[in-house]
């Protein structure tokens, strides 16, 4: 395992959106900062699903707003 | 115009006469085609009859009971392993079970709307996800003129093909930012095995209520199904194109 949970979370957000890394902040939402749509964030969380091998309910995938919330449900939530 | 060389799509109710004819349409334009279906044996002749360009290659069948959740999961991935991806759906797979209300069963009215509108949505969401990963898609539900109008003895096809068009819209409008295009067809009467079972009379009843003076063929329907998977449709999005001979202006 090279790359850190942050690391692989961050790399998807960036192919995903097609933003710049130095944008993809600890804070940075993906609606307001990042220019991601609704269907946007449905795709982010089957792609995170896909990568970290998990399933992410409806109800927890409501509440990743933020790049934050995406490393804390996948760290507390993905056996390492 | 309407290329669609490298194109792959997946064509439900192949078996039936406007399936099949779709099937024909899309082929002619360079397609890859999956032909679904309940009749195995016309789906097979189907695809002898289409020659494939090189055998084993082109055209893949894949029988399918619309009524199962898991087997329309199925069919996509088959379709999605045989073909490489889906870029294209038909859905024209289609049941009645006519009655009047006082007489109509609920069995009957599950039935019409497993095969006609859960088995569509269940087929659209299977497929969007590809769709949305490769950014194209283009998918053309057949509806039916009763779905507007109604019919004395149809309550359950029509609100089930009313229902598609409504899915049709939302559907339409969730992915249209990443360039598909949902769509429907709504033929009026069409010769196929389903108007067959009409009496002569009642044929000539209803010829006269359509200005055109004649039902219409599968090759009408497979002609703007064609235009509307086309690259040159990729601006149409979300709406219903009337096949009716002028039966019904909407």
């Amino acid at each position: 395992m090279s790359d850190s949970i942050a690391e692989r979370v961050r790399r998807i957000i960036v192919e995903h959106l097609g933003v710049e890394e130095f944008k993809v902040t600890e804070n940075a939402s993906f609606i307001d900062d990042l220019g991601a749509d609704s269907l946007d964030t449905v795709e982010l969380v089957m792609a995170f699903e896909e990568e970290f091998g998990c399933e992410i309910p409806d109800d927890a995938a409501e509440k990743i707003l933020t790049v934050k919330d995406a490393t804390a449900f996948i760290k507390a939530n993905v056996k390492q | 115009m309407f290329d669609l060389t490298e194109r792959c799509a997946l064509v439900t109710g192949a078996s039936g006469g406007i399936g099949e004819a779709i099937a024909r349409k899309l082929y002619a334009r360079g397609a890859t085609l999956t032909l679904s279906g309940t009749r195995q044996r016309m789906l097979e002749s189907l695809r002898v009859a289409l020659r494939t360009r090189v055998p084993g290659t082109h055209v893949f069948v894949f029988p399918c009971n619309l009524s199962e959740a898991e087997s329309v999961e199925r069919l996509v991935t088959e379709a999605e392993s045989a073909m490489g991806r889906v870029d294209i759906l038909v859905n024209s797979a289609g049941v009645t079970r006519d009655s009047l209300i006082l007489r109509m069963k609920d069995d009957d009215w599950a039935r019409v709307m497993d095969v006609n509108l859960t088995a569509a949505f269940r087929l659209s969401r299977a497929v969007v996800r590809g769709m949305i990963k490769r950014r194209f898609g283009r998918m053309v539900h057949i509806t039916s003129i009763v779905g507007i109008t109604g019919n004395p003895g149809q309550v359950n096809y029509a609100a089930a093909k009313a229902g598609m068009i409504g899915m049709t819209k939302s559907l339409a409008a969730e992915v249209a930012a990443r360039n598909i295009t949902v769509n429907c067809v709504a033929p009026g009467f069409i010769t196929t095995a389903m108007t067959d079972t009409l009496s002569e009379v009642q044929r000539n009843k209803l010829i006269s209520g359509i200005p055109a003076g004649r039902f219409g063929v599968p090759e009408d329907i497979a002609a703007a199904t064609l235009f509307l998977v086309s690259p040159e449709a990729g601006y149409i999005t979300g709406q219903t194109l009337h096949i009716n001979g002028g039966m019904a202006m909407v």
